[in-house]
This record gives C-alpha cells, sequence and structure tokens, in this order.
C-alpha cells in the first residue's frame, strides 16, 4: 500500500492557500443532497458539525454524552496557541510552525503543521466573535501567557477554563445548528462499527446507550473526531468515558493506524495516592509559568519542603535547561521528573512526585496575583490533597495525558478508507512525537472550523452517486457483528468486573510502554496484554442485558479494544528503535539522557495495518521528507 | 472507615424506583465520592449484580456529568465542588449516606442516578449563542471589551451545566441556568444584536420544559459548582422586562 | 418567536406581576402604618386624616378597587406559581437539605394565606365592622381646620376600643407579625424580580429588607401594645352604653391619660 500524503504543490507558505483556491466545490444547491456524519462532539466535532450546517449540508451528529457539551476538550486549562503576536514578541506563523515542528521532534508532516499554524490566527477571530470570553488586559485588548515549548507568549486563555469556554463556544455554534435543524443531534448514541461500501465509507452502527438498539446511519461521508486513547492506560487525566473504540472500530475495517506508541505524558499532574484511584488529575502547564519544580538533592530526604534549605534543593530543569528551564517542552520535563524519582529524590508519600514551588512568585508577584492567575488550579489541588499551594508547593508527577497518534489521515484529513475523515486527536497528524501546551485545542478547531469543511468538499464533489440506504447488506452485516460483540460479552460470565481487566493492563502499559522504553520490556509487555486478553474473553463477568442502561457492557466494550490496541501500541514502540520526543528508547540516549533521534532511519510515519486481532498487523510507512525544515537536534538548554 | 449508603435504584424512567441499602467496607478517607461508588459497583458486578448507575466523565468538576443528590443536596457536602470532588473525608466512619438522582420533572430518570438534562441543551439551541459564520469574524482585538466586563462574564460563563440549580431549587428551576448563559453573551458586545430574542426565546424554551419558577432564595447559586452568582437572575429578569417593552413599543419605529 | 403577548403567561411576567403588586402592596402598608401611628396624637389628628380620606368620595372607591385587584393580581400568580413550582419538583428529596433559603422564603405560602384571613377580619372589623357594630356609636366633632364640626366616626375611640381586647391585639401582633416575616422575604425578593437587584445593590437591599420587616413590626405592634398597656386611651369610649367592652378598662387610669 503506498501511502499518499496529497500535499499541494508549492512552497510551504503557500500550499494551503492554493489549496484551497484549488479544492472542488460543490454548488450550494447540490450540499443539501449531501449526507455527513459526524461522531462526536468536541471542539474538533462540534466545529466541524457546526460549520457544515452552515454552509448547508445535512449532518448527522453522535455523541455518547448525554450532550455534546460534555465532550473531553471542556478539560483542558492552559490555553490556545494562535500565531496573533498582539505581545509584540516577534511571533509568526513560521514562528508557530517552527515550534510545533521542533515540539514534536520532526516527526509530524510538514505542510499539516504550517498549516494549522496559519489558520491558528482565525480561530482567537472565530471564538472571540463567538463570545468566548477571553482574557483581556485593562486596555480592553485579548490578553496572553507564555506556555511550555516557547519563548513568545501566544497563548490565549479564559482563566483556567480555556477548553471549557472554547468547547462552550463550538458548542453553542452547534446548537444553533441544531436548532435550525441543519444538524440532527444524536445524544447518548455510541458508535459501535464503521460501515464499508465499496470500499468507502458510508456510514456508521451505533447503540443506544438507554435503549440498547443497535441502528444503521448511512451517508456520504463519515468524520470521525473522537479524541484520543490514553485510557489504555486505565490512569489517566482522560475522562474516565473517553475511548477508542469509534477509531479502533474503523482501523479494523482497514483503517490504518498511524504512530500508536506516541503518548504523550504530562508532566504537572496529582500523584497517584491508590489503588482504588479512578483519574489523575491535570494541573496545568501554565503553573510552570510562575512555579519552579525541585526536589530535594540527598537521596531520601524526607524533610518537609519549608525546612530544606534553598542550597540543599536541586532546581533540576533550571540547571539542565538554563534557556528554557521550568517551561522545558512535556516529555522533557515528564522524564527529567521521572529520572529524579528513580535516583530516590521523589517525594510524598510514594516517592513518586516532585514539588512545584510557588513561594518565590508569591513573594515577587503577591498572593493575589497568584490567586488570580491560577486560583482554580490551586483550588482544585486543595480538594483532592487537602493541601494549600499557597502555604506548601504542590507535589506534581507525570501521567498520560494525550495521544499524538491516531488514525493515518493525508492533507485533506482523509484516511486511507475513502471517505472517512478523521479530525483532532483522533488523527495523528499535527503533533509529530510530542504535543506542545496549549497545541490540541489549536488543532481540534482547526481542523473542524477551518480545513474539514473546505477538504471534504474534495471527495464529496466526486463521489456523485446517491448514498447507500441503511438497507444495504453491508449495514447488515456490521450491524451483527456489534450484536455479536455484545452477546459474547453478556454470555462469558466469568469472575472478574470489566474494571479489573483494565486496571491490570493499565499496569502493563505504564510499566513497559510507559516514559521510557526498551526492546525486552515491550515483548514482556506484549505477551502479558497478550495472555490478559485472552483472560478477559474467558473470564470477564457483564451483568445486565443489551436492552438497558448498562454502564458495565459499555465499559467492557471498550476495554476489549484497549486489549489489541494496547499491543499494537507496544509493537509500534518495539519497531520505532529510536527515541524521538515522548517516545523514549532507553537504548538510544545521549551522554546526559537525552533523547537520541535516529532521522536516517525513522523519519518516517508507522501507519499499521490490521489484520485479525491474533495476527501481526503489517506496518506502511509515509517518510517524512521535509523540504523546508531542517530536522535539527533539540536543545532547550 | 464503612460507610452504609442508602441509593435510589430505578431500572428505567418507566419503573418505580426504590431505595436499596449497600454497605461500602475498608474505604481510604482520600479516596473520591465516586470512587467509593466505583468500589460498591465492582463488589456488585463481582456479584452479577447489576451496579449502580451514575453519571460521571471527567472527574475534575468541568464537564458536568456528574449529577448525585448526597444526603439531599446536589453534589454533597462542600461549597463550589462536583460530586466527582466530593471526597470520602467529608463523612464519618458509620454514616449512613443517602444518595439519589437530581429531582426535577424536566430531568426524567434514565437509569438509578442518571437523569436526562437534554432540556437544557433545548434551551442553548433557542438562542444560547452568537450567531456567527465560520470565518466571517473581525479580528478579535477589533473589539476591545473592558476587563470587568470580560471577567463578569467569565463568571457566568463559567456554569458547566449540570444542572444542580434546578436540583437544589425547591421548585426546580432553571432560572439560574438559563440567566448565566443568557447574561455572559448578553453582556458582550458581541452579543448585542441578538441580545433581546435571546433571552425571549430562552426563557420561553424554559418555561416550555416545565421548569418551576425562581422564589429568590437562591439555593441554586449555593449548589452550584461554580458558585455562580444570583444576581445573573436579577440581570436576566432586567433583560427579559426590556426585551418584552422594545418588542411592544420599538418594533414599528425600526421598521420604518 | 415569543412576544410581549405572552410575556404576562410567561414564568418571568407571572413573577413580574408578583412583584409589581408586591411593591404596590408594600407602599402601601407603609401608608397604612403611618396613618395608624396618628393614634399616639390627640384624636383629632386621627380622626382628621380619616375624615379626609373618606371625603374622597369615589376616589377612595377607586384606590379601594386598585388595591383589591392588586391583592387578587398578587394572589392568582402566587397560586399559579406554585401549581407549576409543584409540578416541576413531583418527587422530594429523603434527605431534604436547605442551604440558603430563609424560612420566611419557604414559608410564604403559609405566612401569605393567614395574612389574608387577617385582611378580611380587618376589613370587617375596623373598615365593615360588620364584627362590632357597636363602634358606630362613637362619634367625634372634628375641632380645627375646614371640617370643624362635623361629626365623624371616632377612629382613636374605635381603635383604642379594638386594642382593649387582649384577644384582638394578640391576634393583630401574630398577623403583624407574619406579615413582616413575609415582607422578609417578599420585600427584597421583589427587587431581584423586578430586575433591581445586582452585585453591587445586593448587599444593601438585603439589610434594608431586615432593617424594614423588623421596624414595620416593631411600629405596627406598638399600637394594640400601647393600648394594652393603657399608654393609649381614649375618653369618648366610656361615653357608650355597652358597658361590658368598656369595664375591661382600669378606671382609675383614664383621668391620667385624658388631659
Amino acid at each position: 500500500m503506498k501511502l499518499q500524503a496529497n500535499e499541494p504543490e508549492g512552497p510551504l507558505a503557500e500550499k494551503w492557500q492554493r489549496h484551497q483556491a484549488n479544492i472542488k466545490l460543490v454548488n450550494p444547491s447540490n450540499k443539501r443532497k449531501y449526507e455527513i456524519i459526524v461522531v462526536g462532539s468536541g471542539l474538533a466535532g462540534s466545529g466541524a458539525a457546526a460549520t457544515f450546517g452552515e454552509m448547508g449540508y445535512n449532518v448527522k451528529c453522535f455523541t455518547y454524552h448525554d450532550s455534546p457539551r460534555r465532550a473531553h476538550s471542556i478539560a483542558a486549562q492552559g490555553g490556545i496557541n494562535a500565531a496573533k503576536n498582539y505581545q509584540n514578541d516577534g511571533d509568526s506563523i513560521q514562528r508557530l510552525y517552527h515550534d510545533t515542528i521542533k515540539g514534536g521532534d520532526f516527526r509530524a508532516r510538514e505542510a499539516n503543521v504550517y498549516r494549522l499554524a496559519e489558520v491558528s490566527v482565525k480561530i482567537i477571530d472565530h471564538c472571540a466573535a463567538l463570545g468566548v470570553p477571553f482574557a483581556r488586559e485593562y486596555g480592553g485588548l485579548l490578553a496572553n501567557r507564555s506556555f511550555g515549548g516557547a519563548q513568545v507568549s501566544r497563548t490565549f486563555y479564559a482563566r483556567g477554563q480555556t477548553g471549557q469556554q472554547l468547547l462552550l463556544g463550538a458548542y453553542s455554534a452547534l446548537s444553533r445548528q441544531i436548532g435550525l435543524g441543519t444538524v440532527d443531534m444524536h445524544p447518548h448514541e455510541e458508535m459501535l462499527d464503521l460501515v464499508l461500501v465499496d470500499g468507502h465509507a458510508k456510514g456508521i452502527i451505533t447503540r443506544n446507550k438507554e435503549t440498547g438498539k443497535v441502528t444503521s446511519h448511512a451517508a456520504d461521508a463519515v468524520v470521525l473526531a473522537t479524541g484520543g486513547y490514553g485510557n489504555v492506560y486505565n490512569l489517566s487525566t482522560y475522562a474516565r468515558n473517553s475511548n477508542a473504540t469509534a477509531i479502533w472500530r474503523a482501523h479494523k475495517k482497514g483503517a490504518l493506524f498511524a504512530n500508536p506508541c506516541f503518548t504523550q505524558i504530562h508532566p504537572t499532574c496529582i500523584p497517584v495516592s491508590g489503588d482504588y484511584q479512578s483519574k489523575l488529575t491535570l494541573m496545568s502547564e501554565s503553573l510552570r509559568n510562575d512555579g519552579r519544580i525541585w526536589v530535594p538533592k540527598k537521596v531520601g530526604d524526607k524533610r518537609a519542603p519549608q525546612d530544606i534549605p534553598e542550597d540543599e534543593r536541586d532546581y533540576y530543569l533550571e540547571r539542565k535547561y538554563p534557556s528554557f528551564g521550568n517551561l522545558a517542552p512535556r516529555d522533557i520535563s515528564s522524564r527529567a521528573a521521572k529520572q529524579v524519582c528513580d535516583e530516590g529524590r521523589g517525594v510524598g508519600p510514594t516517592g513518586l512526585g516532585v514539588y512545584l514551588d510557588f513561594s518565590d512568585a508569591i513573594k515577587r508577584l503577591g498572593e493575589d496575583t497568584i490567586r488570580e492567575r491560577y486560583g482554580n488550579l490551586f483550588d482544585i489541588y486543595h480538594e483532592i490533597t487537602g493541601e494549600s499551594a499557597y502555604q506548601s508547593p504542590m507535589r506534581i508527577f507525570p501521567a498520560v495525558h494525550y495521544t499524538m497518534g491516531g488514525l493515518w489521515v493525508d492533507y485533506n484529513l482523509m484516511s486511507n478508507i475513502p471517505g472517512l475523515f478523521v479530525l483532532g486527536e483522533a488523527n495523528f497528524s499535527d503533533h509529530g512525537a510530542n504535543r506542545l501546551g496549549a497545541s490540541a485545542l489549536m488543532q481540534g478547531l482547526a481542523d473542524g472550523f477551518f480545513v474539514i469543511p473546505y477538504t471534504i468538499g474534495n471527495y464529496l464533489s466526486e463521489c456523485r452517486e446517491k448514498h447507500p440506504t441503511d438497507g444495504h447488506p453491508a449495514f447488515k452485516d456490521a450491524e451483527e457483528n456489534v450484536r455479536n460483540i455484545t452477546n459474547k460479552l453478556l454470555n462469558t460470565h466469568g469472575r472478574h468486573p470489566v474494571s479489573y481487566f483494565h486496571r491490570e493492563l493499565g499496569k502493563i502499559m505504564w510499566d513497559h510502554c510507559g516514559m521510557a522504553r526498551t526492546k525486552e520490556g515491550l515483548e514482556e509487555g506484549i505477551g502479558k496484554i497478550q495472555k490478559l486478553r485472552e483472560q478477559f474473553w474467558q473470564d470477564v463477568n457483564i451483568p445486565g442485558d443489551n436492552e438497558e442502561y448498562n454502564q458495565a457492557l459499555e465499559k467492557a466494550g471498550r476495554v476489549a479494544d484497549y486489549m489489541e490496541l494496547g499491543e499494537l501500541m507496544c509493537r509500534d514502540a518495539l519497531e520505532r528503535d529510536e527515541s524521538c520526543g515522548c517516545h523514549f528508547r532507553e537504548e538510544h540516549q545521549t551522554e546526559d539522557a537525552e533523547a537520541l533521534r535516529n532521522d536516517q532511519d525513522f523519519a518516517y510515519v508507522a501507519a499499521w495495518e490490521f489484520k485479525g486481532a491474533d495476527e501481526t498487523p503489517v506496518m506502511h510507512k509515509e517518510e517524512l521528507n521535509y523540504k523546508e525544515t531542517k530536522m535539527a537536534t533539540r536543545n532547550y538548554k | 472507615m464503612n460507610v452504609t449508603l442508602k441509593v435510589w435504584r430505578q431500572k428505567n424512567a418507566n419503573e418505580e424506583g426504590h431505595f436499596e441499602t449497600l454497605e461500602a467496607r475498608n474505604l481510604n478517607p482520600n479516596m473520591s465520592f465516586l470512587e467509593m461508588l466505583d468500589v460498591v459497583n465492582n463488589e456488585l458486578e463481582a456479584e452479577s449484580k447489576m451496579p449502580v448507575a451514575f453519571d460521571h466523565d471527567c472527574r475534575e468538576g468541568i464537564c458536568g456529568t456528574c449529577s448525585l443528590t448526597i444526603n439531599g443536596q446536589p453534589h454533597g457536602p462542600g461549597e463550589g465542588v462536583a460530586s466527582c470532588q466530593v471526597y470520602m473525608r467529608s463523612f464519618k466512619d458509620g454514616d449512613t449516606i443517602t444518595i439519589e438522582p437530581f429531582r426535577a420533572k424536566p430531568f426524567p430518570v434514565i437509569r438509578d442516578l442518571v437523569v436526562d438534562r437534554t432540556a437544557f441543551d433545548k434551551i442553548i439551541q433557542a438562542g444560547g449563542f452568537v450567531t456567527v459564520r465560520t470565518g466571517s469574524a473581525p479580528d478579535a482585538n477589533a473589539i476591545p471589551i473592558p476587563k470587568e466586563t470580560a471577567d463578569l462574564a467569565m463568571d457566568a460563563a463559567a456554569c458547566i451545566g449540570c444542572g444542580a440549580c434546578v436540583a437544589a431549587c425547591k421548585n426546580a428551576s432553571a432560572m439560574l441556568f438559563v440567566a448565566a448563559k443568557s447574561s455572559q453573551l448578553n453582556m458582550l458586545p458581541q452579543g448585542q444584536a441578538e441580545k433581546d430574542t435571546r433571552v425571549l426565546k430562552m426563557v420561553a424554551t424554559m418555561d416550555e420544559a416545565g421548569f418551576g419558577n425562581c422564589t429568590n432564595q437562591y439555593e441554586c447559586s449555593a449548589a452550584c459548582p461554580k458558585l455562580i452568582s444570583e444576581d445573573f437572575i436579577g440581570k436576566m429578569n432586567r433583560d427579559y422586562l426590556f426585551a418584552n417593552l422594545r418588542q411592544k413599543f420599538l418594533r414599528r419605529k425600526k421598521k420604518i | 418567536m415569543p412576544t410581549s403577548k405572552s410575556f404576562f403567561f410567561s414564568s418571568l411576567g407571572k413573577k413580574f406581576i408578583m412583584g409589581l403588586t408586591g411593591l404596590i402592596l408594600v407602599l402601601f402598608v407603609i401608608g397604612h402604618l403611618v396613618g395608624n401611628l396618628q393614634i399616639f396624637a390627640d384624636p383629632e389628628v386621627i380622626n382628621q386624616y380619616a375624615h379626609l380620606l373618606h371625603s374622597m368620595g369615589p376616589l377612595l372607591w377607586l384606590v379601594r378597587a386598585f388595591l383589591l385587584l392588586t391583592v387578587v393580581l398578587h394572589i392568582w400568580m402566587a397560586v399559579l406559581l406554585v401549581i407549576e413550582n409543584r409540578r416541576a419538583r413531583p418527587q422530594g428529596y429523603e434527605g431534604e437539605h436547605t442551604h440558603r433559603a430563609s424560612y420566611a422564603s419557604r414559608t410564604m405560602k403559609f405566612s401569605g394565606i393567614i395574612v389574608l384571613a387577617f385582611i378580611i377580619f380587618h376589613l370587617a372589623h375596623f373598615t365593615l365592622r360588620v364584627t362590632h357594630p357597636e363602634y358606630e356609636n362613637l362619634r367625634y366633632t372634628l375641632q380645627e381646620g375646614a371640617y370643624a364640626g362635623t361629626e365623624v366616626l371616632d377612629v382613636h375611640a374605635m381603635m383604642v376600643m379594638g386594642f382593649q381586647k387582649p384577644l384582638i391585639s394578640l391576634f393583630y401582633i401574630f398577623a403583624v407579625g407574619l406579615l413582616a416575616f413575609h415582607l422578609r422575604h417578599g420585600f427584597g425578593s421583589m427587587f431581584q424580580t423586578l430586575g433591581l437587584r445586582n452585585k453591587h445593590w445586593g448587599g444593601v437591599i438585603e439589610k434594608t429588607t431586615i432593617t424594614f420587616a423588623v421596624a414595620y413590626f416593631l411600629f405596627n405592634a406598638a399600637i394594640p401594645l400601647s393600648v394594652m398597656a393603657g399608654v393609649v386611651d381614649n375618653e369618648n369610649i366610656k361615653s357608650i352604653d355597652d358597658s361590658a367592652e368598656v369595664m375591661t378598662l382600669p378606671e382609675d387610669d383614664s383621668p391620667e391619660q385624658t388631659d
């Protein structure tokens, strides 16, 4: 299989404009003849569905939530990047592009990243117009803050709730279209399969969460905007219901899965406190603007942080990366935290934690300023730990936060299956091997509002024939497949609840495919996952029936998919015999323990083809040919 | 620690519900309330019994999915928190804890503690937006907005749409929600063009859904996980009155 | 598209009518109280005032009709709102819990109903005098002003006579207490409903509401209490035949009170 990225010709800076000018348009009167399915209602899904609706397409939007507003985009705290240069600090599209592709350790596609930087500017305009209450300066103009991996202030924010405000903006645009009748919203409907007709994506199968009813939905194109798959690790900053089922089932129908091992571990999360833990809570990276990260210099120093004198503290990020200091990119900060904890200098009851200290900032700016900037984050910290970060430093530790990998897409965001488009975190396209802070919101909105509405025209204008009805045999087969999986789960009657398997899988993934990976560890991990998967299908116990609201059943289907996806992640990590971005292979590191990239052999996107649950998948390579950017060694020192 | 739970069980909207007593044993006080329910549910599932259905998602107090009434308080004890931010350290060993769904006619029970809050979406669909086509917006800095205005709009915008205001209100009124959502946009320059129709349509949709009426007791604001102020209800009342007056008396003039 | 036609049928419209009628009634009870406080002056004052009101003729009836309409609207809206509120919450909570709602606000229905019963009694008692026809015998000749020489009903004497009965006095005190309690929530609530409350004024309104409710109660209660304590008395009462009423008066007190 030859992967066609379909990048437009011309210089990097002109590609998108040229492409837009050349994209085939769909006649306005024809638009209403087309039906588009959008799965997911986060930033990308809401944005796409709303814009399709405005353009005149017939849209069906699906979410397993009770309301489109619940999508997990809502939890992003810190902000959204845009190359507005409102701060007059020399920012530009070129610079945002460069920071993003460098932050991704040169494993993303040049043209996609450049386009992302280019449309970032429009996102801010559009969201401000939608009524998103961005933070402002006293003059009434927009305020910015700085964020990891950048030396300019280009991050727009709305207190610590930027994701929420942006999502609600997109949701309001979507709601308007629902009210106007252009978008048919289906809450509490979970996509369980993709339907192909003559090799094109022409519909989906959903299960209604309240009634268990399995339904076929046909359309001319299917857009997946279903988010990332970090919940493979069980403990993560993802929402509990975030899952990989939509993209994984599409993968099983032939969509290639690109770079599955690229998982971002966020450096600033609240440490794990016990076995019962269901989720990890992120403390926004924006805290690193004013907080200083340190551990005691001495191994096993159990004194209270206030009792450790200044000269016995190791501000290790400032020491190792003087120019970026506490704002070093996420992968580097996370690994540095792991290193000091491995050395036995970690803090807190488990020894898995480092301090994020605000005492200097409070001295410099006053408690009120800090409260204004981060008040809600300090409150969250207080709620969870019962400690006040105004008085003593926060304890933080890295946690799984984002997956850069996802379904493979070309420049038009279309997967290798014609008619199947993938947006936002669900695709692999823009962040390479590591995502910079405040870039996820940017990508979701860019894909949804400003890319797919144009690029989908290219596909639709070529598929003239009327879309197949849901009576087509392919739909019946897919429905049957969904019912079979459900019945198998319900009829296993084993000994363990589904959460047992999820927890076990999470442990394997964290230990073998976490912040640092080795050949042996990954091979061992694959073996363990295979064994666990086998056990799962013999020993899982799902109570109740399909025809009722059954949360255990929903979860079981998702965990079943994680069992397969987890293995693919390990396999990809094993295959990628280099370190890059968040993918750290211990075999490949510099003398001072930095990631050692191998551009000679691994400057490609690994796109995996599904061959069967117990078969070895096949990898296809998309070579990354950088025409205008030099693959430099990342240096944040 | 150990606690006894008195949990509302109801198979679906059409069947009668009842309380069931469940024991939660060997808990850690640092557990969240939802993690405690996870533990109870794991035990139920291991015995092939249906776990207690409850809504949850982000578990960090921002998505607005969780919706438990704990000991008669929507989102339980503690100020400015959602159910997912309640920790077992707020209870004592041996306590009996009553857990009920959010109760309101427009929020029918789906199962056990899960309720249907689609009524809120309908209100937003009626007018909780600014009409702006993708790609047609002017530069974001073209309209300066005083910081105070932006901050106040943000106070209103903090609403997570959980419905605790309705659940806490003695009359199951949704006015805090509608007030927050309409005020946010009505305060900002971007929202001025549709200010009147917005509040009129949102209130009309709220009424249709069958929510109760505000009696200015402000239970809503006290239960709100984001502590949204009842002042916005005052603003909504004002906006609604003026919108009606303008509709009645100024309509004709504009046509000339 | 909802228009202003539907205003009065909307939730906010009904509440607006509650607030507006509430405002009118608050203004009325304030005026009424000020009028009644004239009992502490010479009987001439309150009798002049009463005569002034009565001499307004049709205007008085217009005002009375308006007030009646206001009360009817206030009650009608209250009933509609309460029905809707009950319908919106068909099932309560097992562990009902209250954060902020004041006791006054939660008992508006009951305080309202009792106050209504009181108003009916009050009208029958003093305005229509059906419960006590003997009040008609209390006459007074105005001494000053344009109406000098006119014989009128002695309102001062009527009030004193009325409040000299401890049961009636206690009922009045109880009722104005409830009304004050009703206003404890209603007064501030009115500002919110009419859209006159915001962040800046919220605190002021709350304090004013409490002060108003307490003052309203104290001033109102002062009247029957003063009569019962004998601080306020009336000579004219003794002139009536109905001795059973007069007997309750301690004979020796009266000379000190009249000058």
